[in-house]
């Protein structure tokens, strides 16, 4: 705990991470009690106040349709990390348990996993995504599991490399000599070996997770209208640069504080859990 | 001398096949009587720990059998197999899990084997502390808390927990510093004393199981060349090989350096 902390203070950075993800989980759990206007972020149309820039009580500025951006941005929050914390409650211990059994029970097994791995980690990911939603419709269940399908394969490497240098510890010997079943060596005792660098590695990812999503609301291909994302609010703002600026910038920002903010918290648990996979 | 509690017949291991084809142990054949300690001395490469690998049951002969009790045992062993004969490590740094306590170490031997009711097997893991000379409160310990002499101790209960009849060291104190390799081969010997225990004690170095073997066996390249009373062997040894073990001064492996380097680092105050 000591050390935790002096990791902490001898690392500004991390206390910015901190910082800047809590302005993020804060602004998406209170979404209704901070934003100015909740009901914007639904098909509201108020043209007496469409394309305002930044003034009050606008402090965004407004869209193309009158909706205020600040309470947009806060609800697209809501919906990034939702989507961030469904896929990588699904990719992780998909990733994790494949990565747990090629690596402890070798053989066919590793063989037939680690090559399905490899062809997930061949794809591009945003090509695989996209084909994803191409083939289906581009709705939010739909990118979550396109962005699931692309996210588990670098779980389960991880977790591959981890698991074959501790089945040589002498721990793993001793409990199989004791005569403990493959689930207890491999849930009990290889498990928690790998899970400081699958929590750093989940930290960090939150924050890629929202950026390949937005990239893929970008596209057009991931959160649907009405529904705020921060993705297709820069592309839907793209056209009217320089002069809305306002629409391009603030939900760019908005992506930039999550995605740096779980990256330096992320930096930091590598750190303090001592994972450098 | 009593019925054999270990009785090898045979036994060969071959690794890989073809041209390549590593025979790592020849047509090993001996009789451990229980209670016996039995030394198992030879250079690296000389299939000492093959052998020992094959009595734990790690992996089968390629031919030959391994009895126990007069019991065959086969490829794939019985839980009841397992219980008797158990093992302890040279590297006690990796031997214990460093993500689960003292404790959950040893409970989990007596919770495969069905040890006492479950409600008891805490007070059970105390004594087992206690009986290696260790405080019943280390169970709450992480490993990390621990210094190499007491981890090993720790290696040692667990190798009693499942009530082990035959204890197979795998160079039990070659990792440790001079003095806490003394106290913890006095540890071994007493142990065998109390509970009747039959070890096979793996070492490069004549001058450790001195005072600890019963009979002592001598491997080069694979083979068995000399097998007698620790007397025996030391005043008139029959092989040129073994003269040269024993004139040998204990040579220390790079490998062991290291890891003395790095328990060192680890090492707090040993226990008494």
């Amino acid at each position: 705990m000591r050390r935790t902390f002096a990791i902490l203070a001898a690392n500004p950075l991390s206390l910015l991470g901190l910082v800047l993800v809590a302005l993020v989980v804060i602004s998406a759990v209170f979404a209704d009690f901070i934003a100015p206007f909740p009901a914007h972020r639904g098909a509201v149309v108020d043209f007496a106040n469409f394309n305002q820039p930044p003034q009050w009580p606008y402090i965004f500025g407004t869209d193309l349709v009158g909706r205020d951006l600040f309470s947009r941005i806060i609800y697209a929050y809501r919906i990034s990390l939702v989507l961030g914390i469904v896929v990588l409650a699904i990719a992780v211990p998909i990733g994790v348990t494949i990565g747990l059994l090629a690596g402890y029970l070798g053989g066919w097994t590793e063989y037939l996993l680690m090559r399905l791995t490899d062809v997930f980690l061949s794809i591009p990911p945003l090509v695989l995504a996209m084909s994803i939603m191409g083939v289906l419709e581009p709705t939010l269940t739909n990118g979550m599991l396109a962005v699931t399908a692309m996210w588990w394969p670098w779980y389960a490497r991880l977790v591959y490399n981890i698991t074959r240098g501790e089945r040589e510890e002498g721990y793993v010997l001793a409990a199989e000599v004791i005569g403990a079943s493959r689930g207890h060596v491999i849930f009990r005792e290889i498990l928690p070996n790998c899970m400081p660098a699958v929590i750093t590695k989940m930290t960090l990812d939150m924050g890629f997770v929202i950026l390949i999503a937005s990239s893929l609301s970008f596209l057009g291909l991931g959160v649907q209208p009405p529904t705020p994302d921060l993705g297709s609010m820069v592309a839907a703002g793209a056209t009217y640069l320089p002069d809305s600026w306002w629409l391009t910038v603030f939900p760019g920002l908005a992506i930039l504080v999550a995605v740096f903010g779980f990256n330096l918290i992320g930096d930091a648990l590598r750190d303090i859990l001592g994972a450098d996979q | 001398m009593t019925a054999p509690i270990l009785r090898l017949s045979d036994v060969s291991r071959t690794f890989g096949t073809g041209d390549g084809a590593v025979h790592a142990v020849r047509s090993v054949s001996f009789d451990v009587a229980a209670g016996e300690c039995l030394a198992i001395v030879g250079e690296s490469g000389s299939g000492k720990s093959t052998l020992a690998n094959m009595i734990l049951g790690i992996y089968p002969p390629t031919t030959g059998e391994i009895a126990l009790e007069g019991t065959v045992l086969p490829a794939r062993r019985a839980l009841a197999h397992r219980q008797a004969i158990q093992l302890v490590q040279q590297n006690p740094l990796s031997s214990l899990n460093p993500k689960r306590s003292i404790g959950a170490t040893l409970r989990l031997a007596l919770d495969v084997h069905g040890i006492g009711a479950p409600a008891d097997r805490a007070a059970i893991v105390g004594a087992l502390l206690e009986e290696v000379g260790l405080a019943a409160e280390y169970a709450r310990r992480a490993p990390a808390a621990l210094s190499g002499g007491q981890r090993q101790r720790v290696a040692i209960a667990r190798a009693l927990a499942c009530q082990s009849r035959v204890v197979v060291l795998d160079e039990p104190t070659s990792a440790l510093d001079v003095l806490v390799q003394a106290r913890v081969l006095r540890l071994l010997d007493a142990l065998r004393a109390e509970r009747g225990l039959t070890y096979i004690f793996i070492t490069h170095d004549l001058s450790v199981v001195r005072n600890i073997a019963d009979r002592i066996a001598v491997f080069e390249k694979g083979r068995m060349i000399e097998i007698g009373d620790t007397e025996t062997i030391f005043s008139a040894p029959s092989q040129t090989y073994t003269r040269r073990l024993i004139s040998a001064v204990p040579v220390i492996t790079g490998d062991e350096l290291a890891l003395r380097d790095k328990l060192a680092a680890h090492t707090k105050e040993d226990a008494p």
